[in-house]
């Protein structure tokens, strides 16, 4: 390659490089100028990029940029920009008794579309996207509830969950495991008598359930929501109602966790999932 | 223009091409990455981070060998959205004592940066046996066999000195006492005040609620410290950030 041997090609009317090779020469053919001018015009954008943005790094921190952002102010501002269209509504929520709240009110509409949505991101897990429940985690569409079903009481459970280790106040009740204090025949004769309840089994089956169970259950296992002990007599079971989920439930007995979500959330949101669960079919 | 037509010199020596290359890329490494390691508000200043537990840290490692990176991040970003939903925000801080960080880069199931606290143990074991026996629509395979291996904590020790060696500050007591530890955290009836101790805040509990110690004790004490580390009641964020 060399001066000499760049030529004019007549055919397309470009200088050729030089390159020749048996014979073969290359075209000199420009960068078409919109495609070098949008590569400047790149490079400009970049140097401008990191003079407007945090880049740099300096000796203690990066150049925080000409324009100030920062993703961290951004997102509270995004918080709080959204925080303020319902502050209205969410003064009026927490600062109204819930269980005065009319459910035909805007009010109560609201807390049920906003307690919706934190259900379906915190609670669906365990409850269930329908709120039926699962085995070991509660249906809350029915009334049977085990800590008591009216909206102050729904809010205090979600508010300190339920045997929980992190909140002092959790809802707390601890059944032995009857394993350790019967035999396994006294056992089988408590299932079969609260497989029969209310009617019961009668007998010894009865007298077992009245010294052992009934100070919780109740004497025909209606249960006693204040201590979260089930209602036992009727066709609502949690972990089960047959023979095995019952015996296991009596020899090593349950017991359910749910967490403390005053925790992690607001005081709206733990207000307006409790009235949504309340709204749900089953609140006293 | 006859500067502009030096690039002759590198494009006829293939050697020459590949030695400028790696110069320009290092330049470009020692300009993105070198200053993390000298600027101070990198990893910002936090209240409560610890180095995992003993049993923490094995949960960790099944974390890491079944793969569960690949469809879970740990890593909730600065977006109303995602804080709405998981969270505060992930530090910096608190994957510092990630080797490596688990931040994962695709979400097929949530994130669980913050998973910790957020489920009762008898949840996890559930879900891990038969994630679709709580979350129908869920399409997260069943991790059964968790409850079948079980840990002694033999080398658990040596793991911590691991960690120790690339960085993560555990002190000799904490590596003498690792087995002890490992064993004490799925304990709740026995002695754990020298675990809580050594690793402020860490679940204590008999996770699976089997008697022996499993994989399935290990990855839920794992999942229970997630996001649970940081005091967010004293963290202000960085000016410069």
């Amino acid at each position: 390659m060399s001066e000499e041997d760049k030529r004019l090609d007549e055919e397309t009317g470009q200088y050729t490089t030089g390159h020749k090779y048996d014979g073969i020469e290359e075209l000199n053919t420009p960068l078409p100028r919109w495609w070098l001018w949008t590569f400047y015009a790149t490079i400009v954008w970049g140097v401008a990029y990191t003079i407007a943005y945090p880049a740099w790094p300096l000796v203690s921190g990066a150049t925080a940029g000409v324009l100030g952002y920062s993703t961290r102010a951004v997102v509270a501002e995004d918080i709080v920009e959204h925080e303020a269209k319902n502050a209205a509504l969410v003064e009026e929520l927490t600062g109204t008794e819930l269980a005065s709240i009319d459910p035909s009110s805007d009010l109560h509409r609201y807390a049920v579309a906003r307690g919706g949505a934190v259900f379906r991101a915190q609670c669906s897990q365990c409850h269930g996207s329908g709120a039926a429940g699962a085995v070991g985690y509660p249906n809350l569409l029915d009334n049977a509830w085990l800590w008591g079903g009216t909206v102050d009481e729904i809010a205090y459970t979600v508010q300190h969950g339920i045997r929980n280790e992190n909140d002092p106040d959790a809802r707390w009740s601890e059944m032995p495991a009857f394993g350790e204090i019967l035999t396994s025949e006294e056992i089988a004769m408590l299932v079969s008598h609260v497989q029969a309840l209310p009617a019961g089994a009668g007998g010894d089956a009865e007298t077992l359930f009245l010294d052992n169970c009934a100070s919780c259950h109740g004497d025909n296992g209606e249960g006693m929501p204040e201590l979260g002990a089930p209602n036992i007599s009727d066709a609502i079971w949690l972990y089960g109602g047959d023979e095995a989920a019952l015996t296991e439930t009596i020899t090593n007995a349950r017991f359910g966790v749910m967490p403390a979500w005053g925790q992690r959330l607001s005081d709206a949101d733990v207000r307006a999932v409790s009235i949504y669960v309340h709204a749900l079919g089953g609140g006293e | 223009m006859a500067l502009m037509e030096k690039h002759a010199i590198l494009e006829k020596s293939p050697t020459l091409l590949l030695v400028s290359s790696l110069l320009v890329v290092t330049v470009g490494g020692i300009v993105e990455i070198a200053p993390l390691f000298w600027l101070e508000n990198t990893i910002e200043d936090v209240e409560g981070m610890r180095p995992y537990s003993p049993l923490e840290l094995a949960g960790r490692e099944i974390y890491i060998r079944e793969g569960c990176y690949v469809c879970h991040s740990q890593m909730i970003r600065p977006m109303r959205d995602e804080v709405e939903r998981y969270g505060h925000y992930s530090l910096a801080a608190e994957s510092m004592y990630d080797h490596p960080f688990q931040w994962g880069s695709k979400r097929t199931g949530p994130d669980l940066a913050r998973v910790g606290g957020r489920y009762s143990n008898e949840w996890h074991v559930d879900h891990f046996i038969e994630p679709q026996s709580v979350v129908p629509e869920s399409v997260m395979p069943k991790y059964e066999f968790l409850l079948n291996a079980k840990l002694d904590g033999e080398y658990i020790g040596d793991l911590m000195s691991t960690h120790r060696f690339v960085g993560v500050p555990y002190t000799d007591q904490q590596i003498e006492m690792a087995r002890a530890d490992f064993k004490a955290q799925a304990d709740a009836d026995g002695d754990y005040g020298d675990v809580e101790e050594r690793y402020p805040g860490a679940p204590v509990g008999n996770f699976d609620g089997q008697p022996e110690l499993t994989e399935m004790d290990a990855l839920i004490a794992y999942m229970q410290v997630l996001g649970t580390m940081v005091d967010f009641s004293t963290f202000t964020p960085d000016e410069s950030r």
